[in-house]
């Protein structure tokens, strides 16, 4: 023991010198005294009963583990103090112990009992702290101990417990590989948990122990993407690294038409945050062209890249990259862009962060240029850079070039050559060489630029460019024999032995367009032959027997001259390239067949090298992954596997839910706010918080909205029906063709369409819906429907497609057991000037599309045909007034400005009386902002209340005034240029007000 | 995923080292001293380096090498930002992260580690948490630890870790309520010789130090939020309502953090505070060479540019700098071959000029590229992209904190090329 504690003392003595606590530093000899003098005091200390003497002791055996000592002589008096009551002691022992555990296994043991009484305290905290110490003790003869322990604390009540117990599953596993079945219960069961702590653990341990086991995810699926926002940093990493792979394995390609598109890689990369819709209606219209089935996005598909956006905002530099290698692996293309910014952003960071940014942008460039090019001079460099950013850098705009920038990547080339950096100077040369192979254009520019390089006064510039040159030579030699004279000329003064190569390369191959110099050039090597490089004596062997081959009479004796000097060369490659030469092209009567080809055999056409990115091919490893930066497999990395042929049953993501599930939204929504946490994605359920913040749109907001929805969809119902009812005698041939089938689907099957419409719903309603006050309307009742059911709510998202258009969110749910094909929108009967635009045709079981109307700001209704591939449905939506706009921010100021344009006809103002309910400035701001899509405007008065917004159309603005008088009086003022709607508003906002 | 770290200085010392799995022997460092050996300059050594075995992750801070080992596939960008926020923590600890620091309260540091990773993965990284189970080292308490014995463990458990908002420890109770946030702008820039922007970009951050009791809901708004066009956030940060309503609302963590991060639209033309005009040249006899460097404010928003500095990396040829400055005073360091020019305040009236001659390596040839210069400055009061904070609201609590907001710019990355 003494010697292996020596031995480490010795190790760790450097950084010993000038510690306070030791008399004497252990490397400067006595070793063994000084050992046993050490340690035999802080026995001592130890064994006291003083607290305070331990707590010193055990500061001092840290330190020394810290610095990597070896302390493990005192295990038994540490171990001893595991009981210890003094909770700082106690931390200290168990630092002690997990750290030379494993060394001392007997010893170890005795502590064990400690920890097992530890679980079963009732303070959670302690129950955590002992689990993770005895899951940390590496002692293979506790792992049933440990078996137990990870089980029971997986079903305890305390989270915190539950995410210790995650945490202790690959700890295990790694001690004895052979509890796998067991463990993967205990993730499976933990997999379940719904509370944030857990998840990102959790999934930890399922990559650490059973990431093959992808099933185990289905059911959680949903469940982590709405979760993932609210997760730890660091967990969420993992999750999103782990659902790359799952949706890779459950999804269909999303640019599976990419390759049947004309417009290819140059596609435009627009709208960031658009909606599917409009990229799917593209890919649809190349489907039709292709006869193909019509790519539709699996609902979950779409979930996960959702709600993995607005991580891209994170301050972690690895949960940005993880969004960023998800979205670039499972995006359509279209959507792809919106990572690019965020990754740019991540360049402003430490030089480590930049350095695996790029490598991954490099890799990204290749595939997806456009993404990246309106970014372009974030990627300039600076001379302060690093020499391995720089050249990273450099990577990146070489793969951006194309014909409309390479201009401006070429005059920053020019600068970057001047650099003293002659590393970097050289990658340039190269970039410069794979700028003019891969575009034609500039390629003359490009070979111009770098002759002018040759008259460099730094041997290495000239080098690198003589390389260069050569391989862009050999693109196109005939034209440029000039520049192969210029070259020539070179061998006298430079003495790179590659440039000297290349070059004698050059005119070997192309001595037939230099017929008077090549000999000359042969002449004075053949002069300098025994000092050359072994590189150059190769090329000196080549250029001579080409030259013999096409020009015997001159070089003759030349070559016979260089061939005798090769001959006795120290260099054994040289002297057998030599031999063979001879052979070969020196004719003699022993010569054999092979001779009659030499010149075939020297003068073949040799196709010109490509040069190519290094990062070419590498996205097979995914992104941001370690593998991906070593572009080698690296120890557990998991493959990203192919997208499948067609997709496997969606339906094995769907839960079976608890009926407190299947009432109203507003039950759900009380759920939650009891078990979730803080920040999830709709505001309306964060809870203590919001009370006091009156801007926000409220719990209890929501539920007076859903309450209202409720009350108002039935009265539309009746309304619905009795209009569909005419509607349907006009379609009767239509019907009774397909009465049977009708009668037979009729018989719905409660459970499934239950089922189908709770889980996307509730992920719409969360995700989609900024304020949680969103009302839904009926647009086709099921039963007119035949069991198709559509509703509608103005989601008060922008619709990106076109501004000037209410974005009209609808959601099928088909209640029938058969399917329902091909929605689509036909045969719009607008008002003039009123425009649709269609959202694509569509197919499944329940979906949400949204689709874009202009209303021209008018509340006429919308009337269209909803058609599916046996039915057509007339149906017709009609705005509230309030839908009509969108918010303006503004400020104080401004709002006071653009209110006194705004006087006379335009100024509405109405006198009323706040009802019981609304007499807060709460209360108002949440009635009017449910009523209208208006935002706020800061008010300097407490009494009075703004509000701003722009109709969608035509941008007029509409001001809104609550003042509030003595005694539940108030003042309403609307101001607009549109009178319609400004009568129309203060109708509205005044019943919602009064009420 | 971690599996264990070293921290090595300058010298090649390992001065601390952290096991949370197996223990590893510090011989794998040497795989790290030989890539250290080629690199040259620690900016150059690979932040990933292979070994049969391992892989070795680091990231140079402070003049020390984190170096942590890595047996299987993670996400490097995982380990460099946890290395990082260790740094960080190291320095929100004991003031700044320096070896002389870590050396002097290695048993916190350890123990620090200990709480941030379990068996290689991060379980409490949040400042606020680790603060309640192990109190920051200051003089009183020093003091007191000789006295009586006792160390900066906390005796408290960690009750922060069961939050829902890890950042905030509860039951903060202060005397003086107060927020303040400085609003801090960088100007990146690339100018050509003629003195035309070839690249700017403004980046800037709000760093915020809140000493608020109870738990505040704060809601920050500006009075041009569009002006914001790349954000980041701090977790505080309510994501919707930033989508919706362009406000930050937070419930902030106690202390100093910083609140978001965020770009300003490229389309802006952005205000370059100074120009430039330079001319050096070397001559191709008399191994000699000749400067004139001239600044002058130019889009200033009427504040004073203050503390600017001109740094040159000069070529390695140049053997002393025989200059005269008419505002400031300059450095010449003929080891590193950096001029430095502290001018200070820029004065409008009166032009800081620096000029005079440099001294060659006889015999050498002359130098190809001149050396571009970077430059240094601060104009205190201005947001250089305009934006402004409108006003803090504060919810929850009753009563009436002090709030401040400091804006300063600074130049980033700010280069001129000659």
């Amino acid at each position: 023991m003494s010697t292996t504690s020596a031995f480490n003392d010795e190790k760790g003595g450097s950084s010993s010198a000038g510690e306070p606590e030791y008399g004497h530093d252990p490397a400067s000899g006595g070793i063994f005294s000084s050992d046993y003098k050490r340690h035999d005091d802080l026995k001592e200390m130890l064994d006291s009963n003083k607290d305070s003497l331990k707590l010193e002791a055990m500061k001092r055996i840290v330190a020394m583990i810290a610095r990597g000592k070896n302390a493990s002589d005192l295990f038994p008096a540490v171990v001893k103090n595991v009981a210890c009551k003094n909770i700082e002691v106690k931390k200290l022992v168990y630092v002690y112990l997990v750290r030379y555990a494993e060394e001392q296994q007997d010893l170890a043991l005795l502590s064990i009992s400690t920890f097992q009484r530890g679980l079963k305290d009732p303070n959670q905290l302690i129950r955590a702290s002992a689990l993770r110490v005895l899951s940390s003790i590496r002692v293979t003869i506790i792992v049933p101990i440990m078996m137990l322990a990870i089980k029971e604390a997986a079903s305890d009540m305390s989270p915190y417990v539950r995410k210790t117990a995650a945490h202790a599953i690959p700890k295990l596993y790694s001690l004895d590989p052979e509890q796998k079945d067991q463990l993967i219960e205990v993730i499976e069961k933990l997999l379940a948990d719904k509370t944030t702590l857990v998840a990102g653990s959790v999934v930890m341990a399922f990559e650490e122990v059973c990431p093959e086991r992808i099933d185990l995810i289905h059911k959680n699926y949903r469940k982590l993407c709405n979760l993932l926002i609210d997760v730890e940093e660091w967990g969420q990493v993992v999750i999103i690294n782990m659902l790359t792979r799952y949706a890779r394995t459950q999804f269909l390609n999303p640019n599976i038409n990419e390759s049947l598109l004309e417009e290819g890689g140059e596609k435009a990369f627009y709208g960031s945050d658009d909606e599917d819709d409009d990229d799917e209606e593209k890919k649809a219209e190349a489907a039709a062209l292709a006869k193909r089935k019509p790519y539709v996005m699996d609902p979950d598909h779409r979930l996960l890249l959702r709600n993995t956006k607005p991580l891209l905002q994170s301050r972690n530099a690895a949960v940005v990259m993880a969004v960023a290698q998800l979205y670039f692996h499972l995006a359509p293309k279209a959507e792809v862009g919106v990572i690019a910014k965020a990754l740019v952003r991540l360049m402003r960071s430490h030089s480590e962060v930049q350095y695996v940014v790029l490598q991954n942008v490099a890799t990204m460039t290749i595939k997806r240029r456009g993404m990246f090019e309106p970014y372009l001079k974030s990627f300039y460099i600076r001379s302060t850079d690093p020499t391995q950013i720089k050249i990273l850098k450099l990577e990146v705009l070489t793969n951006l070039a194309n014909e409309t920038n390479i201009s401006t990547i070429l005059r920053e080339f020019q600068t970057y050559i001047k650099s003293m950096d002659k590393d970097f100077v050289a990658a340039t040369i190269q970039a410069i060489g794979r700028c003019a192979t891969n575009i034609g254009e500039v390629r003359d520019t490009c070979l111009n630029g770098l002759v002018q390089l040759l008259s460099n006064r730094d041997e290495l510039v000239v080098a690198e460019s003589v390389v260069v040159i050569k391989k862009l030579l050999q693109m196109q030699p005939e034209q440029h024999s000039d520049i192969i004279k210029h070259m020539a000329k070179l061998t006298d003064n430079i003495q790179v032995p590659m440039a000297r190569a290349s070059i004698l390369w050059l005119i070997g191959e192309y001595c037939e367009h230099v017929p008077k110099i090549a000999p000359d050039v042969l002449r004075k090597m053949a002069k300098s032959f025994t000092n050359e490089e072994d590189i150059v004596k190769l090329q000196i062997l080549n250029l001579a027997a080409k030259l013999y081959l096409t020009n015997s009479k001159q070089t003759k004796l030349l070559t016979q001259y260089v061939l005798n000097l090769a001959k006795y060369d120290q260099n054994y490659d040289i002297r057998d390239r030599a031999r063979f030469i001879r052979q070969l092209i020196v004719p003699t009567d022993k010569s054999g067949a092979l001779s009659k080809y030499a010149k075939k055999l020297f003068l073949a056409l040799k196709p010109a090298p490509v040069l190519e990115s290094p990062f070419k091919d590498r996205d097979h490893f995914q992104l941001g992954s370690l593998s991906h930066l070593l572009n080698a497999k690296a120890g557990g990395y998991q493959e990203l596997p192919d997208w499948p042929e067609s997709a496997p049953d969606p339906s094995v993501r769907n839960v079976e839910v608890p009926e407190w599930t299947k009432c109203t939204s507003r039950k759900e929504r009380k759920e939650k706010k009891v078990e979730k946490p803080f920040y999830s994605d709709s505001e309306g359920e964060s809870g203590p918080t919001e009370s006091a913040d009156s801007e926000s749109d409220t719990g209890s907001g929501s539920e007076s909205g859903s309450e209202e929805s409720g009350s108002g969809s039935e009265s539309e119902e009746s309304e619905e029906e009795s209009e569909s009812e005419e509607e349907e005698e006009d379609e009767e041939d239509e019907r009774t063709k397909k009465k049977k089938k009708i009668e037979k689907s009729k018989p719905k099957k409660p459970e499934s369409a239950e089922r189908s419409e709770c889980f996307p719903f509730r992920s719409m309603i969360s995700t989609i819906a900024p304020s949680s006050s969103v009302r839904m309307y009926e647009l086709l009742h099921r039963i007119t429907g035949e069991g198709l059911a559509v509703e509608y709510c103005f989601s008060r998202q922008p619709f990106s497609p076109d501004p000037h258009m209410v974005a009209v969110q609808i959601q099928f749910t088909n209640n029938t057991s058969s399917e329902t094909k091909s929605l689509h929108i036909e045969d719009p009967k607008l008002q003039s000037g009123m425009r649709i635009k269609e959202f694509p045709e569509i197919a499944g079981e329940s979906v949400n599309v949204v689709m874009g109307i202009d209303f021209c700001d008018s509340t006429q209704a919308a009337n269209f045909q909803l058609c599916t591939h046996t039915r057509k449905f007339f149906v017709s939506i009609q705005p509230p007034v309030g839908e009509l706009m969108v918010p303006a921010f503004l400020t104080e100021n401004e709002f006071k400005k653009e209110q006194g344009q705004l006087m006379g006809m335009n100024e509405i103002s109405e006198k009323l009386n706040l009802g019981e309910k609304c007499q807060s400035d709460h209360a108002i701001v949440e009635r009017v902002t449910a009523k209208a899509n208006l935002s706020r405007v800061p008010c300097g008065s407490e009494k009075e209340n703004r509000f701003a917004g722009k109709t969608v159309s035509s941008g007029s603005l509409v001001l809104v005034t609550v003042a509030r008088k003595e005694g539940g009086g108030a003042q309403l003022t609307v101001n607009c240029e549109k009178m319609v709607i400004g009568t129309m508003l203060v109708k509205d906002i005044l019943q919602a007000l009064t009420q | 995923m971690i599996h264990s770290l070293f921290l090595i200085n300058n010298s090649g010392d390992i001065f601390l080292e952290k096991h949370w799995k197996s223990v590893i022997s510090r011989s794998v460092c040497d795989y790290f001293f030989e890539a250290q050996e080629k690199a040259g300059e620690p900016d150059n050594v690979p932040p990933v380096i292979r070994t049969p075995h391992h892989y070795l992750i680091n990231i140079y801070r402070e003049k020390i090498f984190f170096v942590s080992v890595i047996q299987t596939e993670v996400p490097p960008l995982f380990v460099i930002e946890f290395l990082h926020r260790v740094a960080e923590m190291f320095q929100d600890y004991f003031g700044e992260c320096s070896e002389v620091t870590i050396k002097d309260n290695l048993v916190i540091v350890y123990e620090l580690l200990e709480e941030m990773l379990d068996n290689g993965f991060p379980l409490a990284t949040e400042s606020n948490i680790l603060k309640e189970m192990i109190k920051p080292p200051t003089i009183l308490r020093s003091m007191v630890n000789t006295i009586t014995g006792s160390s900066n463990l906390g005796a408290t458990l960690p009750t922060g870790q069961l939050s829902t908002i890890p950042w905030r420890r509860a039951d903060v109770k202060y005397t003086n309520n107060e927020a303040y946030f400085d609003v801090v702008e960088e100007i990146d820039a690339i100018l050509d010789k003629s003195g035309t922007t070839v690249f700017a970009e403004i980046q800037g951050v709000i760093d915020a130090c809140v000493k608020l009791s109870g738990m505040p809901d704060l809601t920050l708004s500006f009075m041009n939020p569009r002006l914001l066009d790349d954000v980041s956030f701090h977790p505080c940060v309510r994501f919707k309502r930033w989508e919706s309503e362009r406000v930050l609302s937070f419930i902030p963590p106690d202390g100093n953090f910083r609140l978001m991060s965020y770009h300003v639209n490229a389309q802006n033309l952005v205000a370059i505070p100074v120009y430039v005009k330079q001319n050096i040249s070397f001559f191709e006899s008399g191994s000699s060479g000749r400067l004139d460097i001239t600044v002058g404010p130019k889009q200033t928003m009427g504040k004073t540019v203050e503390c600017v500095l001109v740094t040159i990396h000069m070529p390695k040829v140049v053997l002393s700098a025989n200059l005269t400055a008419t505002q400031g005073t300059y450095t010449y360091d003929p080891v590193t071959k950096i001029l430095v020019w502290d001018i200070g305040k820029l004065n409008q009236q009166k032009l800081p000029n620096l000029k005079g001659s440099l001294s060659l390596q006889s015999g050498a040839p002359k130098p190809e590229e001149n050396p571009s210069l970077n430059i240094d400055l601060k104009i205190q009061q201005l947001a250089i992209s305009g934006l402004k904070v409108n006003r803090l609201d504060m919810y929850v609590e009753k009563y009436k904190p002090f709030k401040g907001v400091k804006y300063v710019t600074k130049a980033g990355k700010f280069q001129v090329r000659t």
